[in-house]
């Protein structure tokens, strides 16, 4: 595909009728994947020898986590294409995936707290992963609330990216500060595309599906914002127009 | 010299003004009316670079324009001498003494600026223009809160820098009694309601 | 530039400029503390360190807004952006004034506040150090947040709620310093890393800073 083709799609109108097409397969993938993969997960894996029935809450707690990172990524390449080219439709997706990246970060946070408690024996232990989701969960909080608090859409969006931009780098450097500050208790390997050790096949798998389930979950949601978005901002061009034209 | 080619200008996303056009070869003054809210201030903004034209071209040699809009920028605590010192400076420029006397702040100086009445404030936000030394005045509504004889002072003022080579581009209600100023009438400029040329225009 | 400079010195030495505002919040929260913990002094000893960065981060926090947002109201940031002075240069003066009004006498007053906590005797030279290392990124990071709320009627708050997240990093070194300084360790990796950060934010950060005032002026 040529990449001019590509930018096609930067197009409102051209993204409303594209995603009208393609919404109800990404909704329909993420239904089938997320209850598969959470039944499987959690009714046809045998039980951890270790951790019991409190190691399946890691069918939410990962692909949560994954999302809540993946969001911002996402919020990230937005906002520079915005930047650089300007497509409206780009500024309003980042928009519409910083909520779902923030409740992404919450359902993180919760999950991780309930599987901490019989594990650590605490709800909440200053470890660093956990405290740099919590400083990620700020992030976006700070971000949706610039969104809401400008009133030109334009300027709105100018500056969000900005931040978005600066609050990466921060991000970043807050995750190696907290690493610094305190070593933690997580378990040392995390979970990455790669199998880990520590996960053996039958957790795995099921997890992978949850996982894809969640992208899929995420892709859903995403398009159904920004669709909104688009249509929220047409209102308001809409009306702007009206009120020039009495 | 100022030159304004087939300009269309935007506030808050929406076109306002379309296909605007003129220049200002030295030693002229041009005004610019229109009822309230048609886009006077957003023009002058946008040829003082402050944002950015939706289209067209605005010639300017750099460094060459100053702009004064509703507010002067004065700080109260500071005395009229450090204000106007101050602009003079960051403009590079030393002699604030010329401003002080073409405005009659003399028996003013060392108030705090916090103390003037509004007339007195505009008169010293209107000294600025004389200590940065540039060329081509941007002026947004210059006399608000002046009276008469504060007027003639300023008029004064705009014939001195329009004889030395000066240029003035402002946007004012009153008149002035400067009868060699040309106008240009942004009423005939407005925007149409359909037009294509507003940030939103790929929403509709 | 240098006028800019010292115009900011001298409008925040007037009266109402709020000079002196920063440094007795500090010496409030201070002072409040021990009310709050308790006045074991073993215990002030062990937080010292870390309710002085504190102390001092909300102090700077607590002056932001004014770095931008009264040059807003009366108009002087717009013909500042006319005038010959590049934006990045604007913001970084206006950094470096509210560290020279604000900062530095935090840096100042903190040794005095450590010995209210009764910080050990090892830990004020570190403080110090920290401190005066630290504070610069402080104003600067402040700078870019007040940038991105200018024009905002209620920006105060969202200002704190911007401001604060991307404090974590020059916070966590920055106390560190200072705990580990008190405690007698080795201090050369977090001293290292927050004068790192301290130039990374003077270096790149005033271009955020002038780019995001740019589209609030418009």
């Amino acid at each position: 595909m040529n990449l001019n083709a590509f930018w096609e799609y930067a197009n409102p109108k051209k993204f409303i009728q594209t995603t009208d097409r393609l919404l109800p397969w990404f909704a329909g993938l993420a239904a089938v994947t997320l209850v598969g993969g959470l039944i499987w997960g959690f009714f046809f894996t045998p039980e951890d020898y270790r951790q019991g029935s409190t190691v399946k809450i890691i069918y939410l707690h990962v692909p949560s986590a994954l999302m809540a990172i993946n969001a911002w990524l996402m919020m990230l390449v937005t906002s520079l294409i915005w930047i650089v080219r300007r497509h409206h439709v780009s500024a309003l997706a980042a928009r519409a995936a910083a909520p779902v990246g923030m409740v992404m970060t919450v359902i993180a946070l919760v999950t991780g707290a309930i599987w901490g408690q019989p594990m650590w024996g605490t709800w909440w232990a200053w470890d660093p992963r956990l405290t740099s989701f919590l400083i990620l969960f700020l992030f976006y909080l700070g971000y949706i609330a610039l969104w809401e608090a400008i009133e030109n859409d334009d300027t709105a969006a100018d500056l969000t990216s900005i931040l978005c931009l600066v609050g990466s780098v921060f991000a970043l450097l807050s995750r190696y500060a907290v690493n610094f500050w305190n070593q933690g208790l997580h378990q040392g390997a995390s979970l990455s595309l790669d199998k880990e050790e520590n996960v053996a096949d039958v957790f795995w798998y099921p997890l992978l599906v949850c996982m894809a389930g969640f992208v899929f979950l995420f892709i859903a949601l995403v398009l159904m914002r920004t669709r909104t978005e688009i249509r929220a901002r047409r209102m308001r061009a809409l009306l702007a127009r009206e009120r020039m034209g009495a | 010299m100022l030159e304004v080619s087939d300009l269309t200008i935007a506030r808050g996303g929406i076109a306002v003004l379309e296909g605007v056009s003129f220049t200002l070869a030295p030693g002229q003054v041009l005004v610019v009316r229109g009822p309230n809210g048609i886009g006077k201030t957003t023009l002058l903004r946008t040829v003082a670079g402050l944002q950015p034209p939706v289209s067209g071209r605005i010639a300017v040699p750099p460094e060459s324009l100053v702009y004064a809009g509703h507010s002067d920028g004065i700080k109260a605590t500071l005395t009229v001498t450090e204000n106007l010192k101050f602009w003079a400076e960051v403009f590079g420029h030393k002699d604030y003494l010329t401003a002080i006397e073409a405005f009659n702040l003399g028996p003013l100086a060392t108030r705090p600026a916090g103390a003037l009445s509004a007339g007195q404030k505009r008169r010293l936000g209107l000294a600025r223009l004389l200590v940065t030394g540039r060329a081509i005045w941007v002026l947004d509504e210059p006399t608000v809160s002046l009276d008469t004889e504060a007027v003639a002072m300023f008029v004064r003022a705009v014939r001195g820098h329009l004889a030395a080579g000066g240029m003035a581009l402002m946007a004012t209600h009153i008149d002035l009694g400067l009868g060699e100023a040309q106008v240009l009438d942004v009423a005939g400029y407005r925007a149409k309601p359909l037009a294509d040329h507003d940030f939103d225009g790929a929403f509709l | 530039m240098i006028a800019l400079l010292l115009r900011d010195i001298r409008l925040a030495m007037r009266a109402g400029g709020g000079f002196g505002l920063g440094l007795s919040f500090f010496l409030i929260v201070v002072v409040l503390v021990p009310f709050g913990v308790g006045p074991q002094s073993a215990l002030l000893t062990v937080i010292a360190p870390g309710i002085l960065w504190l102390g001092a981060l909300l102090a700077c926090l607590l002056s932001l807004d004014r770095i931008l947002a009264l040059d807003w109201e009366d108009g002087s940031l717009d013909l500042l952006a006319t005038s010959p002075l590049p934006m990045e240069g604007i913001v970084s003066v206006k950094a470096l004034a509210h560290w020279l009004t604000t900062g530095l006498p935090l840096v100042a007053a903190a040794p005095v506040l450590g010995l209210l906590l009764n910080l050990s005797e090892a830990g004020y030279k570190w403080l110090i150090i920290s401190l005066f290392l630290g504070t610069p990124a402080l104003s600067v990071i402040g700078t870019f947040g007040a940038a991105l709320t200018v024009g905002l009627k209620r920006g105060g708050l969202l200002l704190s709620l911007l401001v604060l997240p991307l404090y974590v990093p020059t916070l966590i070194f920055g106390a560190e310093v200072a705990r580990r300084g008190a405690e007698g360790f080795d201090v050369t990796t977090p001293l290292l890393m927050l004068a790192g950060i301290t130039c990374g934010t003077i270096a790149l950060l005033p271009f955020a800073s002038a780019a995001v005032l740019r589209v609030n002026l418009r």
